[in-house]
């Protein structure tokens, strides 16, 4: 459905958000190409979900511009809905519709928004369902499966939509430990499959092995970005060194 | 500290107490004994032959017995004109509070405020004389000036109800609505209303109870018999010799036949409403 545009598909220059009195994002340029995993770490508070929220304008940017597949959604008179339809997001939450069978919840936007038939809606449906590995419950209910079953229900409910771009926000940090592989091994094909991803993530090994690009969001700056295994492996500035070792190693925090 | 021998602690050694569990059952045994003591004190001191006189009087019942059909359907159809009215006004009243635009916000809230404030009867009264004479309007029916009169009322009530309902529905499904591209008015009847509507269940069903009564404040606007409800009836029949108040009793056996199922009909709708899924 969406069409490959030639140009980049995020264009973010001089990005601010404030929360009232609160500047959350100061002044974020950020450009992602087509088919680039972009993964996005830093501390609670740094600003990393408000950023990913700022591109499909579940929050609105106070100053700056943000371009998505070409179309400029900071401009008051955008067709939001329009572009969103173009933009798969995944939430740490999941937020499957609980009155609705996982089915459904793949069904519904196309049927709503894409106008297409329940047959072919469906068969999209199905086919998403059977990349994440659970056709076998279409017709459960949210609520019978769990967190990472749930998970992936909300990355096929995305992909039903044909998306050019992929935002996920902490996608494994409300699962268990031992559901977190299933939903990144999804996000790992995914890449693979050449999908444009921004990842707001904890996962330092999906990072590394995943992204093309790892940015570190510092008090609403970006202090560094680069190739994971720079900023990962090698990182120049001492507070990515000290979020790093605070992330990886989480036992031997310095209290100060 | 040296060898802490169990007798040291004086709280264990004290002298032996009764058992918590054995003092709980202590308790309700008393309980049991006063429950019991009441009702016979009742029993004896009651007269009985009055009672079956004065309210399980069967002439004075198969008197009122053939209103009683009619009058249940007219409470019956009261009611449900009177909550079509306050379900309409109260969704509209809701929508509006819940507005971007400040002006609707004001004056549901000042709506809500004034019909919460008074008492139904005023309204029942304003419709019966004060809005025909400033307006010059006549209604025909009693059908409707119930309806528009407590369906006014019920609104009000219905509004706090609706809104508290949609705004209990957690932000992220409106955000996930949203970002699959769904307009805001998709997003509300698709997501928002379906899981509103389960919330919103039982408070509705207790609204549509407290209608239920209200429809007897519909003796204030001037009826014809054809048009009396169950407490009309049973007040007329209490007026004629007889029966002393058995009319009253079969009345409000009539009220609880209405009300008691409703509460099932809830618990039947939150059950089956929803989706369970299966396998």
């Amino acid at each position: 459905m969406s069409t490959p545009t030639p140009g980049p598909v995020v264009e973010i220059a001089g990005l601010h958000k404030s929360f009232g009195e609160r500047e959350v994002l100061r002044g974020i340029d950020l450009t992602v190409r087509q088919g680039e995993v972009v993964c996005i770490i830093g501390a609670s508070g740094s600003g990393k979900s408000t950023l990913l929220r700022c591109i499909n304008l579940l929050e609105q940017p106070t100053a700056g511009t943000i371009h998505v597949l070409g179309t400029e959604v900071t401009d008051p008179d955008v067709d939001i809905d329009r572009v969103r339809t173009h933009v798969g997001m995944v939430f740490q939450q999941f937020n499957l519709f609980p009155h609705r069978s996982v089915l459904e919840n793949c069904t519904l936007a196309q049927r709503q928004v894409l106008h297409r038939s329940t047959a072919e809606a469906e068969a999209v449906a199905m086919k998403n369902l059977e990349h994440v590995g659970l056709a076998d419950r279409a017709n459960s209910a949210p609520g019978q499966l769990s967190g990472g079953q749930q998970q992936r229900v909300a990355i096929a409910r995305a992909l039903s939509m044909d998306p050019a771009l992929m935002l996920f926000d902490e996608p494994t940090s409300a699962l268990d430990p031992e559901l977190v592989g299933e939903v990144l091994a999804v996000m790992r094909t995914l890449a693979e499959e050449g999908m444009t991803m921004l990842v707001v993530t904890h996962e330092m090994i999906f990072a590394r092995e995943v992204g093309d690009r790892v940015i570190f969001l510092d008090d609403g700056v970006i202090l560094e970005e680069g190739p994971p295994d720079q900023v990962l492996g090698a990182p120049r500035e001492e507070r990515t060194q000290a979020f790093l070792r605070r992330v990886l190693d989480p036992t031997h925090i310095d209290p100060t | 500290m040296t060898a802490a021998r169990p007798e040291a602690r004086p709280a264990l050694a004290g002298r032996a107490r009764m058992s918590p569990r054995r003092r709980a059952q202590l308790s309700r045994r008393i309980q049991y004994v006063v429950l019991v003591a009441v009702v016979i004190v009742l029993a004896v001191t009651a007269d009985w032959g009055r009672i079956g006189e004065a309210f399980f009087n069967k002439v004075a019942f198969q008197n009122i017995a053939p209103d009683l059909p009619g009058a249940t359907l007219n409470t019956v159809v009261y009611t449900f004109a009177a909550f079509a009215v306050g379900l309409s006004l109260g969704t509209l009243l809701a929508l509006m509070k819940l507005s971007s635009v400040r002006v609707w916000r004001i004056l549901a809230t000042g709506y809500v405020e004034f019909f919460r404030g008074i008492p139904a009867l005023l309204v029942v009264l304003a419709f019966g004389y004060a809005i025909p004479t400033a307006f010059e309007v006549r209604f025909d029916s009693v059908i409707l000036q119930i309806a528009l009169a407590l369906g006014a009322v019920s609104g009000a009530y219905v509004a706090e109800t609706l809104r508290a309902g949609i705004q209990a529905v957690p932000k992220g499904q409106i955000e996930a609505a949203r970002s699959l591209g769904m307009s805001s008015g998709a997003t509300l009847r698709r997501v928002v209303i379906p899981q509103a509507f389960r919330i919103v269940l039982p408070p509705l069903t207790n609204e549509m109870v407290l209608l239920l009564k209200d429809t007897s404040l519909v003796f204030a606007l001037g009826l014809g018999t054809a048009e009396f409800e169950l407490t009309k009836v049973g007040r007329s029949a209490l007026s004629q010799a007889g029966g002393g108040l058995t009319s009253i009793i079969a009345i409000g056996l009539v009220y609880l036949l209405l009300t008691i199922p409703l509460s099932s009909l809830t618990r039947w709708l939150e059950r089956t409403t929803g989706y369970k899924g299966h396998a």
